[in-house]
C-alpha cells in the first residue's frame, strides 16, 4: 500500500536549480535512504517534502492528500521531521524536550495522554533514566535519541531524519537505526533517511535512493543500487561492492590501487 | 509500569517547583513594595506605608496615619509600581528577544533597540526636533526610534531571510550606527544638552506619574497574556527554526510577531525611564537557571524576576547615598553583575 509518494519533485534556491524531477513512493513500514555526496539536495529534498521549502513544481502525497494546501500544523501531525544534530544549548529537560512533539496537538495545557505518550516514547527509547536531564548535558547518542522519541510522539506516519547518525560512533548508529527500524517494522511508519554511510544505509534500508546533483541517479533495493559504477560516475571513487553478506558492502580503494591488484 | 509512576511524579514534582517559584517571587515583590514605600525623608514603618496603600484604594474601610496615605499616593506608590512594570516588561522582553534568536545575549541593548530610543532622546535634547512637540518630546521621539530600529532590523531579515542570525547581525550593526549618531549629537551639543542626554542614558524610574504607569501597564497587559498564551511557539522557537517547522510553527510569521511585540514592550518602557540595561538581559537568564526554560511558565516567571530586581535596585538607589539618588540603570549593573557571574559560575550540575 503506497504511503508517500513524491512527484517530479523540483526546488531551485532564486535560479539555482537543486532540485530535479525527483520521484519515489514508500509503503508503509519501510525505510529508504537518500545517499548521495555532500551537497547534492538530500537536505533539501526532505525539507520539500516536509514543505519547509516551496518545490517549484511536483508534489508530494500522502495517504492519497496533497500536502501543497495543507497548514502547518496538519502537516506537522502526518509527518515528523528531525534535523541534523545543532547541539542545542536551551534548559530544557529530556521530558519537556520531548513534550514539544505533542505541540501540533496541543492547546496550552498537557494532558495526562500527553504524558502518556512521552512517558511511552522516554521507555521505547531507553530513556527513563535521563528524563529529568538536561538535553544539553547528554552525550550525542543520547540526544539523538531523544530527537527520535520527540519526533514520535508526533504520531506522525512518516519520519524525515536528516543524517541521524553523524557524530555517532559505530555502536550508537546501528543503535539509532536499530530503533528506526523496529519502528518502521512494529508501527508501519514510512521512514526517510538521508545518510552518508552507505554500508549503514546498506543494511537497514529496504530501499536507497540516489541524488547526484540534485537528480536521481538510481533508486531500488541496496544489492540494484550499489555498484562500482554509481560509485565512480556518483562520487568519481573506485570501490569494490562485496556480496557475500546479507546486505552489500562498499569497500573503497585508493585511486590506482585496482589496476595494481589484478 | 513503576517507571512511568516515577516519571509521571517527576513531572508533577517539575510544575510544582515551578508555581512554589513564582509564588515565592510574588511574596517577595509584596514585601518589597511594602520596604519601597517607607523610602524617602517622611518616615513610615512598613505597616503604616501598607495601609496607607489600603486607604487609598478602600478610603471607607481603612485610615492612614497623618498624610501617609497622600504623600504615598501622590509621590512615592507610582514611582514603585512603575518600577515593578518597567522591571517586569523588560524582563519579558528579553525572554522573547533571546528564545527567538537563540542567543543568549539578545536583549533590546543587543539588538540596537535602546541606543536608537537613546538617538531619538538626543535629537529631541539637543536639535529640539521630534514628531511631538511639547513635554512628550523626548519621549515620543526615544518611542519612536525604538520602534524604527526594530522595523529597521524587520526590514532587512526580510530582504536577507528572517533568521535568528540576520536578526542580531542587523542589530549589532544598527545599535553602532545609533552609537555613533547619539556621539555626535553629544559632541555638537552644549553643555546642558550633554548632560541632559548623558543622564537621559543612565535610565532612571523618578520620571514616572500614574499616566505613564497607566500607558506602560496597559501595554503590558495586551501583550504579555497573547505572549504566554502561545508559550509552545516560543519553546519549539527556542530548539531552532527547524524543530519548530517540522512541529507545525510557522517560523518567519511567528518570529516576526514575537520580536515586533518585544520591541513594543521595550520602547513603550524606555521612553519613559531611558536605557536600564541588564534587566532584559539577566532576568531571563537567572529565570532559566532557576526553573528551566518552559515559556509558559519561564515568561510571568522572569518578569516577576525583573521586577523585584528593578525595585531592589532603585530602592538601594534612593537609600544608599539618600539625599542623593542613583539612577537605577547604574545600580542595576552594579547589584545584579556580580550576582549574575556568581550564578553563572556556580551553574555546575545544578
Amino acid at each position: 500500500m503506497v504511503l508517500l509518494m513524491v512527484e517530479d519533485l523540483s526546488f531551485a534556491y532564486r535560479d539555482r536549480e537543486v532540485l530535479s524531477r525527483v520521484s519515489f513512493s514508500m509503503d508503509a513500514g519501510e525505510i529508504l535512504g537518500l545517499v548521495g555526496p555532500n551537497g547534492c539536495g538530500k537536505t533539501t529534498l526532505i525539507k520539500c517534502i516536509d514543505g519547509m521549502l516551496t518545490p517549484k513544481c511536483g508534489r508530494v502525497v500522502l495517504g492519497g492528500q496533497d500536502l501543497g494546501g495543507m497548514h502547518r500544523r496538519e502537516v506537522a501531525r502526518e509527518m515528523a521531521y528531525v534535523p541534523q544534530s545543532t547541539g542545542n544549548q536551551t534548559a530544557s529537560t529530556v521530558f519537556e524536550t520531548i513534550l514539544m512533539g505533542r505541540r501540533p496537538y496541543l492547546n496550552w495545557t498537557v494532558s495526562p495522554e500527553d504524558e502518556e505518550r512521552v512517558i511511552a516514547a522516554l521507555d521505547l527509547l531507553d530513556l527513563g533514566e535521563l528524563a529529568f536531564r538536561k538535553v544539553a548535558e547528554l552525550s550525542g547518542g543520547e540526544r539523538q535519541r531523544v530527537m527520535i522519541a520527540r519526533a514520535l510522539v508526533q504520531e506522525t506516519k512518516v519520519i524525515l531524519l536528516d543524517e541521524p547518525t553523524s557524530n555517532l560512533d559505530i555502536a550508537h548508529q546501528m543503535a539509532v537505526m536499530e530503533v528506526l527500524h523496529g519502528l518502521a517494522e512494529e508501527k508501519g511508519l514510512a521512514v526517510v533517511i538521508a545518510l552518508h554511510d552507505l554500508n549503514l544505509a546498506a543494511t537497514y534500508c529496504h530501499r536507497l535512493l540516489v541524488l547526484a546533483e540534485g537528480s536521481v541517479y538510481g533508486y531500488g533495493a541496496p544489492g540494484e543500487v550499489l555498484t562500482p559504477e554509481m560509485l565512480e560516475s556518483v562520487y568519481g571513487i573506485e570501490a569494490v561492492v562485496k556480496q557475500d553478506l546479507p546486505a552489500p558492502y562498499v569497500v573503497p580503494v585508493r585511486p590506482g590501487q585496482l589496476q595494481e591488484g589484478a | 509500569m513503576e517507571e512511568s509512576v516515577i516519571l509521571r511524579e517527576g513531572y508533577t514534582r517539575l510544575r510544582k517547583t515551578r508555581a512554589a517559584f513564582i509564588g515565592g517571587l510574588l511574596a517577595l515583590l509584596v514585601i518589597l513594595i511594602g520596604v519601597a514605600v517607607t523610602l524617602g525623608s517622611a518616615g513610615y514603618t512598613v505597616g503604616e506605608s501598607y495601609l496607607a496603600i489600603l486607604a487609598g484604594i478602600f478610603p471607607e474601610t481603612f485610615t492612614a496615619p497623618d498624610m501617609a496615605d497622600v504623600i504615598i499616593w501622590e509621590y512615592r506608590l507610582h514611582r514603585v509600581l512603575f518600577a515593578v512594570a518597567a522591571g517586569f516588561g523588560l524582563a519579558v522582553a528579553g525572554s522573547v528577544m533571546q528564545g527567538i534568536l537563540r542567543n543568549p545575549l539578545a536583549s533590546p541593548f543587543t539588538l540596537g533597540i535602546s541606543s536608537a530610543a537613546a538617538t531619538g532622546a538626543s535629537v529631541a535634547i539637543v536639535l529640539g526636533a521630534g514628531f511631538v512637540g511639547g513635554e512628550y518630546l523626548i519621549i515620543a521621539n526615544a518611542f519612536l526610534f525604538a520602534l524604527l530600529a526594530s522595523a529597521a532590523i524587520y526590514g532587512m531579515a526580510r530582504y536577507r531571510g528572517v533568521s535568528s542570525e540576520t536578526m542580531i547581525l542587523a542589530g549589532i550593526a544598527l545599535m553602532y550606527l545609533f552609537s555613533a549618531v547619539t556621539s555626535l549629537l553629544q559632541y555638537v551639543g552644549t553643555a546642558e544638552e550633554l548632560q541632559a542626554v548623558v543622564f537621559w542614558m543612565f535610565g532612571s524610574v523618578g520620571k514616572s506619574t500614574w499616566t505613564k504607569l497607566g500607558i506602560v501597564t496597559l501595554v503590558l497587559v495586551c501583550t504579555i497574556p497573547y505572549l504566554i498564551y502561545r508559550a509552545w511557539d516560543l519553546n519549539a522557537l527556542a530548539e531552532g527554526d527547524e524543530v519548530a517547522a517540522g512541529l507545525g510553527v510557522p517560523v518567519e510569521r511567528s518570529m516576526i510577531v514575537f520580536m515586533m511585540i518585544a520591541s513594543l514592550i521595550t520602547a513603550v518602557i524606555i521612553c519613559f525611564t531611558g536605557t536600564i540595561g541588564f534587566i532584559g538581559l539577566v532576568a531571563p537568564h537567572i529565570t532559566r537557571m532557576a526553573i528551566g526554560g518552559d515559556y509558559r511558565t519561564l515568561i510571568p516567571a522572569s518578569g516577576l524576576v525583573g521586577a523585584v530586581l528593578l525595585l531592589a535596585a532603585d530602592s538601594i538607589g534612593r537609600s544608599i547615598l539618600a539625599p542623593q539618588v542613583l539612577p537605577v540603570g547604574i545600580v542595576t549593573a552594579f547589584l545584579g553583575v556580580p550576582f549574575f557571574i556568581y550564578l553563572f559560575m556556580h551553574r555546575g550540575d545544578a
